[in-house]
Parts: structure tokens; sequence; C-alpha cells
């Protein structure tokens, strides 16, 4: 992607009338002032500095810019930040803090469901709202589930059994717990 | 690339709504999903000065059946909403066919019904399903509401029967004549492609004879086709091999698609034939078509 087309700055030019916009971002309230055509995708990437949400296609296809919007999974890239007003948000950042991971980030790594990466935390992100819906989903609801996030690497097998992988792992921890 | 600068509401009431419309002169654009609008504003498409987003307006959410059986669909119901609706899959198998096939899961969750109709792509898959189903749009404008009839609302690729200080409210699906039968099978090259041929059928029984008989098709030209002329051969019959062969026919014939990169003319009329036959055929072997008194 051309950074030509990644330069709108969080912080407009003069003149141009921005709209104050609280979003509940991973847990903690973010306050900005931002132009309305600033996609909800960048103002994560630019303005937060939260650069796991990743850009793949641009035209709404790939899903690689997914993030959780009040609990369902939508393309960050087709959102624009100021519809995000008075919304949580949560990104993959969210998922677990640095030092421990996430059922479904451990599901990915010990079913290599990834191999370049990129796609990943959409995957992972549209994984999270399937399993708060259905925690014991069929191989099939979760390619179904996952049939928006495209990936040109694995071929899907891997990423598919990474979720299996850690819709057990989340069952088990709900009955321990 | 990046949208061209344009101002953005986000109102309370639809009267607000409509006023900013009104006061925008045709320069103003309606949000809901934003699922076809926002890549359109991307790819610079589209330019308008004002986007006024109604997702901040109470009470659209809504997709209900009247007592009368009259199927009612706001302006803020996702698409995800009828997928996973407990209330449309046995009374409304047409819409509840094809609510799963609309682009893909992700989408779903923010797109809109009624948006998608106001979008009117030749090749969407809810206008084909509103034709054959004999539905209305409701719209609101400065002088209140008026109801447009789904195959009259769409007057050619992206341009609707709507002025420019309308919004459309709510869809709105007649109750049917009996048992509501039918379905919606797409043809698409991956998830999320728009249809390489698709066909929408929508039946009103009442035992074994067709009361009713709605069809109509996305992908297989420049608009929406409607169809419901050429399988009204059913009205009043069986559904024989014969008769539904004679309907395949009748609603192929009508079809007018091009050559492109998803298919030649010729193979895209014979999906529609196939599709036509395989839907009536699957009515026609279930064990559903109990009239309701």
């Amino acid at each position: 992607m051309s950074s030509l087309y990644d330069v709108i700055p969080p912080a407009p030019p003069k003149g141009v009338s921005t709209r104050r916009t609280t979003i509940n971002v991973n847990g903690t309230s973010q306050t900005l002032d931002v132009e309305p055509r600033l996609l909800l995708a960048d103002l994560l990437r630019q303005a937060l500095q939260l650069t796991g949400t990743h850009k793949g296609c641009d035209t709404s296809n790939c899903g690689a810019c997914t993030v959780l919007f009040d609990g369902r999974p939508a393309k960050s890239c087709t959102m624009l930040a100021v519809q995000a007003d008075g919304h949580s948000v949560e990104t993959v950042e969210g998922l677990a803090n640095a030092s421990e991971l996430h059922p479904i980030q451990e599901g990915f790594k010990q079913e290599h469901g990834l191999q370049c990466g990129y796609c990943t935390p959409g995957m992972m992100m549209t994984a999270k709202a399937l399993l708060e819906r259905n925690p014991d989903p069929t191989e099939d609801e979760v390619r179904w589930a996952l049939s928006g996030n495209l990936c040109r690497c694995t071929g899907y097998q891997n990423i598919v059994k990474s979720v299996l992988w850690a819709a057990k792992k989340m069952r088990e921890q709900d009955q321990e717990a | 690339m990046y949208p061209s600068r344009f101002d953005y509401d986000s109102p309370a009431t639809l009267e607000e709504a409509i006023a900013i419309l009104d006061e925008g002169g045709g320069e103003a654009k309606v949000m809901a999903g934003g699922q076809s609008l926002i890549p359109m504003l991307r790819l610079r498409f589209a330019s308008p000065e004002r986007v006024v987003d109604i997702n901040g307006i109470p009470n659209l959410e809504y997709h209900r059946i009247d007592p009368d059986g009259t199927l009612r669909i706001g302006a803020l119901c996702r698409h995800e909403d009828l997928e996973f609706s407990t209330i449309i899959a046995d009374t409304f198998p047409t819409l509840a066919g094809a609510a799963h096939l609309v682009s893909d899961p992700i989408i779903r969750t923010r797109g809109t019904f009624v948006g998608s109709l106001c979008h009117a792509d030749p090749q969407g898959d809810w206008s084909a399903t509103m034709i054959a189903l004999g539905g209305k749009i409701v719209v609101q404008g400065p002088q209140g509401r008026r109801e447009i009839e789904a195959k009259d609302f769409v007057l050619g690729p992206f341009v609707t029967a709507m002025a420019f200080n309308e919004i459309a409210v709510e869809a709105v699906v007649p109750p049917a004549k009996g048992k509501a039968l039918g379905g919606y099978l797409k043809l698409e090259r991956r998830v999320g492609d728009f249809a390489t041929a698709s066909v929408a059928v929508a039946l009103d029984m009442d035992g074994d004879t067709v009361t009713r008989a709605g069809c109509a098709m996305a992908g297989v030209g420049g608009q929406t086709i409607d169809a419901n002329e050429a399988i009204s051969v059913l009205q009043g019959k069986t559904l024989s091999v014969e008769n539904i062969e004679a309907a395949a026919v009748a609603v192929a014939a009508v079809a007018d698609p091009r050559t492109d990169h998803r298919g030649s003319s010729d193979y895209k009329r014979h999906i529609v034939e196939t599709f036509v036959n395989r839907v009536l055929t699957s009515v026609a072997n279930s064990e559903k078509k109990v009239a309701v008194a």
C-alpha cells in the first residue's frame, strides 16, 4: 500500500472541520478530534498506534482489519472513525497482555494457524466473536464464520484447527471456573 | 484511497435527518450500514458533500411480523439480524434463503436490508427477493410517508425512485395467501463476491396448488430482473415435473445476461433455468405444503 494513501494525519490541517469523538478502545476511553473521512482502521493504526489491526485490501474484501465493534466483528476499513463515538472497539491488542496469551492466540500457536501472519489479527477477532456466540462450533460453523477473512498462505486448514483448539480450551476453562 | 472531504451528521430523529437532506439539495447522502457507501466513497465513485449517518436514530433496528402476517423490516435491521432471525425461517423462506448469502459474515453485522435496497446494485440479493415477494418500501420525506412497490423502486443501476430528501424507513412484505414457500439460490465465485447469477422464487400455496408465484433475478441483466410475469405460468397449477420445467424455461427466457469474466451469457441463462427448477423441485418434494386456514 502506497504511503500516499495512508497520510491522512490524525490531526487534520487548519480550517478542516473535525468532530470530537470518544471511543472505548480495549477498555480505555479515548477522546480525539477527527476528520469525518478518517477511517476507523486508520484512527486505530495512526492516532492510537495500535498497528495490530492490519489493512490488507482497502476494498472491504479481506477482513484483515476486523475489530470487534460493540462485540460484533466489523471491518474497520469500512467504518468511519466518527461512527465509533460512544461505542466500544476491541482490537487484537485487547485479547491479552504481553505476558500471557489468550486461548485463541495460544490455539494459533499450537496448531500453526499462521504463516505470514498478515490476516491473523482479523482471523482472531472474528473467531472471538464466533466463540462468544457459539462456544462449541462444528468445523463447518468455523469455516462459515471465517468466510469473510481471506488468507493467502495457509489454505485455512490450520486456522480452522486453531479456532477449534481455542474453543475446546475455553470450554475447559469455563468448566474449571 | 481516501474519501473526498465531507461533512458528517448523526441526527437523532428521522425528521432531523430529512431536514438535513432537504437542505443539502441532493448533495447529502444517507448512510445506514455503510458497507456499500464507504467503499464507494473510498473509490471516489461517490463524493457527497455531506454524509447523514442514521445509526443514531432509535427504533429502526426491528423486523417483526404483524398479526395479519405482514413482515416489516426497519431501516437499521442488519443482514445478520435476518440471518439469525427465528421468525422468518418458516414464514419467509425466500428471505431466509438469501440472508446467509449476502456478502460475507462480517459485512452482514453492519450492512442493512433497507440500505442494500437503496444502494440499488444490479447484483444485489435483497432487491430480487423483494420483487419476488411483491414487497414495498416505505419512504419518508418532508411531506410525510409514501409506499413504493419494490418492482418500481429501482430505476436503473444505483438509481432509485426516491427523491433526494426522502429516507427509506421500512421494507414491507405482504402476508402469504396460504403457505409461503420458495427459496433463493446464488452462484458466486467466492464468498462475498457479487452473484454470477441468482434467482429468488416466492410461492404462496394452498395444499398442492400455487396461489401466487413470484420470481426475480440478479446478476443477469443491467438491473434486477422482474420475472413475476414469466413465473405466473404456475398460477393455479400444481408443481408437476412438466409445470416446473415450463416455469424454469419461461424465467430463463426473460433473463438478459451478458458475457463477462464471471461466465458466458448462455452459461448464466442455463444457471437461471437450473436454479428455478431446483427451488421449485425442492418445494414440490417438501412436506411443508400445508395450507394455513
